[in-house]
């Protein structure tokens, strides 16, 4: 199983090299589309308010991201294979609370133990939702739906009324998303690496390019060979527990948690992720598109608190974001689709 | 084929017709009204028992209303167990008045005699709660007040003891000089505006202080944090915070324990102990205030009893006792106060755990 | 003799229906909630029902013949909160209600048609679209109101929250005469005529339909612009029974519309599904939800219920498939009489009985 979990594909022949090479300048080109606009966003916020670009704030932004960013990585590898996951904000709901409040109760508990417990727990959740739709066979829309509604109903059963208080974390917990190293927060860093990892698995690995042809075709997967059941539920149980580990970051980085951390965030992350180029019937996309997409979400949003426009613009904002990105993907891939389909043509004469 | 999906149609039309025929002609009245105006007449100065009250924070799950409702801190239930009524909590799980409004109207239809309501919204919930009181329900409206439509309104302290006393905090650790912001909850909520409106007042005593900015947290963390953190970007001498929301103080708090903001801006507003404990320790907040949220609870449940009993009926000038707590006495707009505002420190948080 | 399910189907097609088993389901919610409280099928429990859940129930109508139809629309709970802050943006202007009326109406109308034009002409999968709108609209509904209330409607209009339809004995509210009213319309469109078979058509196979004439492009605009149309008459409703309009009404309920339209046996894959089932769907749903609030059942868990029910909604759809796949593990070693052959036999002696 390892061996194919980790067998990289066999070298290509020159056409489909040129094939691939197409698709992925035009991913390239709409990777740096978000950068351009981003780009565009802190220079106009940064011309009105110079303040925006203080080392504090670009801090903020940064650490502010990783919690989404790291949420878009899992989405993706879901999305890219026609799913969706609405359960994680439930999902980082519970592991925040349970494993914060695992320091109260145990002084002197490592920290690494205290995340892999929320690993554990949102790795839990992400096979119970893997085993529901790989093996269930239902619609991962409705199944992540009931387990939004399940989970977050578990966590407040739990939680009553009571809360995790920054007085019971250690100062080393509460510091890691203020840690920096030459003014960049190591908590953005270690995120950054996370998610060039996921990037290169989803690229360069068997098993993550079968997450794409899943998506883009489940019939022909099928056909080829790909064992679907397999690849989806361990993309569910990845999203899960990564989910889990960001409930930890979650608490780390708010210092108080009740039952209602995380509410909500399933919306947000999927709108990174499809603004950041991730088709939302899969086949297509990128982890560092998605990361891209929660950065220039978080950028907005910091922008216009700190210019004091109404924060009530973001939602506008980020929904229209959200339309324009997909008509033009819808735009793209069109002629994606068009120039491939000639290519072929002309190879085959 | 056309026949059978007619039918279909005329089926489930015709049995949800006649479901709702058959419930209202045989619709008792609700069994709410009760026994609380036929109930064995008790000797004039004792409290009547075994009334049914219900207590009905602004949603489930939030620390501070479970610290003044459960028995176990001394909250409401406490009192309502003590004097022999039965006292259950109950709410929705969101801070919006549609939440609240079908747990109001399940209360109401289990028989409640007494509700006791801290109210998501000033008038959202008047058509519910006055036909709760034309029913005879006592509502008793505790921490957040829904003016028009209640019997009486316990408050935790003046709105202008807050207001002062927030700004008389932070101008003391400013030495009365600097820019200030407030951090508030959200922008419709009755006690937020009316505390704020005392503070923008007591501030003209400070003429060298000016508050820049007020933003809305939305008692949400992450909200609350965003919020923060634009502030200190968007007036960078800003020299103190006040956030009189729980959630909003202790968002601020976390944003505010750096070396670079702690000590230079300064942070007071409404916390639990619990909550500001680690904030306090490190000098991040050097005072805050608040009440004692189960002694709320304890005034409310109590007064709601005496209500219930007919031994007041909110003219201003009635007294009554609240157990442990002691008399009070009713004031103007039918509202009964707690007492002043509870200034911790350090050297006295370590002695609450709520 | 062994249950024959083709026999069983052939004979009684109704029996193994979605909506059978879903009334089913529906009488055990009224057998167990009156049995837990006697005021469960009392008129005015069935109001407060008709209250809370009457404009969520009409949002259901457009949003099943939207599944039905291959699509889906998650934006409409934000057309109902952008319709509830225009109403109070333009109040507050002091317009006069009936201009309101048809301002509402036309911002409804137009933001299905976004909805159905990028659908349709762009060609952009409606999840993708309508959680864009969904964000969009939300935005602008807090645009439209920034953080305040409005709250001072005429009492003829919030007497929608207090009053019921006359001649029904104090159980229908006027939201419930709606829906019943809508339901029957919808109902028959989606039964009864060609446009309701094409809908069926262009949920089952998008591309038979095309090819059978169907104009599915503009059908399927209709349908949203008639979800957008209902769902801004939702937020009127909406507001007027909470006397408030403010920018967060509405939010989340997109949620409870999906779930209810997939436990009233509508496939989320679309071609399936009818209106009955969406009825008994909305009071299977608002029948649990009201029974755990009567009994002391734990409100905070009623998100697991609710989940439950929609899980055990799909894997009850799938029941059959999973029982076809256990058959074909069963071990190879089988008695004679059950050998395909024998099957075959058995079914073709059914045939050919007279």
């Amino acid at each position: 199983m390892t061996d194919t979990l980790l067998r990289r594909e066999p070298p290509e022949t020159p056409a489909e090299t040129g094939s691939r090479r197409l698709a992925e300048r035009v991913s390239r080109i709409r990777e740096s589309g978000i950068i351009v606009v981003l780009a565009l966003f802190v220079a106009v916020t940064a011309g009105v308010q110079p303040r925006f670009l203080s080392v504090t704030n670009i801090q903020f932004v940064l650490v502010n991201t990783t919690i989404y960013a790291l949420l878009a990585l899992g989405e993706t590898m879901v999305v890219i294979s026609r799913n969706v996951d609405l359960s994680v904000g439930s999902v980082l709901g519970m592991s925040a609370y349970l494993s914060a409040s695992l320091f109260g109760q145990h002084h002197g508990i490592p920290i690494p133990v205290v995340f892999l417990v929320g690993l554990g727990i949102g790795l839990g959740w992400g096979i119970v939702n893997g085993l529901l739709v790989a093996a269930g066979r239902v619609p991962s829309l409705v199944v992540t739906l009931a387990t939004l509604y399940i989970i977050r109903g578990v966590d407040i059963l739990i939680v009553g009324g009571g809360m995790v208080t920054a007085n019971t974390l250690p100062g080393s917990f509460t510091d890691i998303p203020k840690d920096t190293v030459g003014g960049i927060p190591d908590l953005a860093i270690a995120v950054a690496a996370v998610i060039a990892a996921g990037a290169y698995y989803l690229r360069s690995f068997r098993s993550g390019r079968e997450l794409y042809a899943i998506g883009s075709n489940p019939g022909a997967a099928r056909l080829a060979g790909i064992t679907i059941g397999g690849r989806v539920f361990t993309a569910f149980a990845v999203s899960g527990a990564i989910a889990g580990v960001v409930g930890v970051l979650w608490a780390a980085q708010y210092g108080t948690v009740d039952s209602t951390a995380g509410t909500g965030y399933e919306l947000t992350v999927v709108t990174a992720v499809v603004v950041g180029g991730v088709a939302i019937f899969g086949g297509s996309g990128s982890a560092v598109g998605a990361a891209l997409g929660a950065l220039l979400l978080s950028t907005i949003n910091s922008a216009l608190y700190v210019l004091g426009i109404s924060d009530f613009w973001d939602q506008a904002i980020a929904g229209f974001l959200l339309l324009l990105a997909i008509t033009i993907d819808r735009i793209i891939s069109v002629r994606l689709t068009a120039a491939l389909r000639l290519r072929s043509t002309r190879r085959a004469t | 084929m056309k026949l059978r999906q007619t039918a279909w149609l005329a089926m489930s039309v015709l049995t949800a017709s006649s479901l709702v025929a058959a419930c209202s002609s045989s619709s008792s009245p609700s069994s709410s009204v009760t026994t609380s105006a036929s109930s064995p007449a008790a000797t004039s100065g004792a409290l009547k028992t075994g009334l049914k009250v219900f207590v009905i924070p602004k949603n489930l799950g939030n620390s501070y209303f479970t610290t003044a409702d459960s028995a176990k801190t001394g909250g409401a239930i406490a009192a309502l167990d003590a004097l022999g009524e039965t006292g259950t909590e109950t709410s929705g799980t969101t801070d919006t008045p549609s939440s609240q409004i079908p747990a109001i109207q399940a209360a109401i239809s289990k028989g409640a005699d007494a509700l006791i309501i801290s109210a998501t919204d000033p008038t959202a919930l008047c058509p519910t709660l006055n036909s709760a009181m034309k029913r005879g329900i006592v509502v008793v409206t505790y921490d957040s007040d829904a003016p028009t439509c209640r019997s009486l309104f316990i408050n935790q302290a003046t709105s202008q003891g807050i207001g002062d006393i927030e700004v008389d905090l932070l101008a003391q650790q400013l030495h009365d000089t600097g820019q200030i912001a407030i951090v508030s909850a959200s922008a419709d909520d009755t006690n937020q505006n009316a505390w704020i409106g005392y503070m923008k007042q007591e501030l003209k005593k400070y003429p060298k202080m000016s508050l820049v900015s007020t933003v809305y947290g939305n008692d949400d963390t992450a909200t609350s944090t965003q919020v923060t953190q634009g502030l200190l970007e968007q007036y960078p001498n800003l020299k103190g915070i006040i956030s009189p929301t729980t959630v909003g103080i202790a968002a601020a708090a976390a944003v505010l324990d750096t070396a670079k903001y702690r000590g230079k801006v300064a942070l007071t507003g409404l916390g639990t102990p619990d909550e500001m404990k680690k904030y306090v320790a490190d000098g991040t907040v050097k005072a805050f205030a608040l009440w004692n949220p189960a002694n709320l609870g304890y005034l409310a449940a109590y007064a709601a009893v005496e209500l219930a009993s007919g031994k007041i009926n909110g003219t201003q000038g009635q007294t009554f006792s609240a157990g442990k707590l002691g008399s009070f006495t009713i004031g103007a707009d039918k509202t009964v106060l707690l007492g002043p505002p509870f200034v911790f420190t350090a050297s006295n948080i370590n002695n609450f755990n709520f | 003799m062994r249950l024959n399910l083709a026999e069983m189907r052939a004979r009684a097609p109704w029996a193994l229906r979605w909506e059978t088993g879903l009334a089913i389901i529906v009488v055990i919610i009224g057998v167990i909630g009156t049995a837990a409280s006697p005021s469960f099928l009392t008129s005015n429990n069935l109001f407060n029902l008709g209250l809370s859940n009457g404009e969520i129930a009409i949002m259901t109508l457009p949003m099943a013949l939207i599944v039905i139809s291959g699509e889906i629309d998650l934006s409409v709970s934000s057309i109902l909160g952008m319709s509830s802050c225009l109403l109070g943006f333009l109040w507050s202007r002091h317009w006069p209600m009936i201009a309101i009326f048809v301002v509402i109406a036309v911002v409804g109308i137009a933001a299905g048609a976004i909805n159905g034009l990028l659908v349709t002409r762009v060609g952009l999968p409606s999840l993708a679209v309508t959680i864009g709108t969904l964000t969009l609209y939300a935005g602008i509904a807090e645009i439209l109101l920034g953080p305040r209330t409005v709250a001072n409607f005429p009492a003829a209009y919030t007497n929608l929250g207090v009053n019921a339809v006359p001649y029904t004995g104090n159980a229908v509210t006027y939201s419930t005469a709606i829906f019943v009213a809508l339901a029957v319309i919808f109902g028959v469109v989606l039964h009864m005529t060609p446009a309701g078979r094409s809908i069926y058509a262009m949920g089952a196979s998008p591309e038979a339909a095309l090819f059978a004439g169907i104009r599915v492009k503009r059908i399927k605009t209709m349908l949203f612009i008639v979800s957008g149309l209902v769902c801004s008459l939702a937020g009127v409703l909406y507001t007027f029974r909470l006397s408030t309009a403010v920018a967060d009404n509405g939010v989340g309920l997109e949620l409870d519309v999906v779930a209810i339209v997939l436990v009233g046996g509508i496939s989320i894959f679309g071609g399936q599904g009818s209106i009955p089932g969406v009825v008994l769907g909305v009071l299977a749903f608002a029948g649990i939800q009201n029974a755990l609030l009567l009994t002391n059942f734990n409100q905070e868990a009623s998100g697991i219920v609710a989940g439950g029910l929609l899980l055990l909604s799909v894997f009850g759809r799938n029941a059959g498939s999973y029982a076809r796949r256990l058959r074909e593990w069963a071990p190879a070693g089988r008695r004679p009489t059950e050998s395909p052959a024998a099957g075959q036999g058995a079914q073709a002696a059914t045939e050919s009985r007279p």
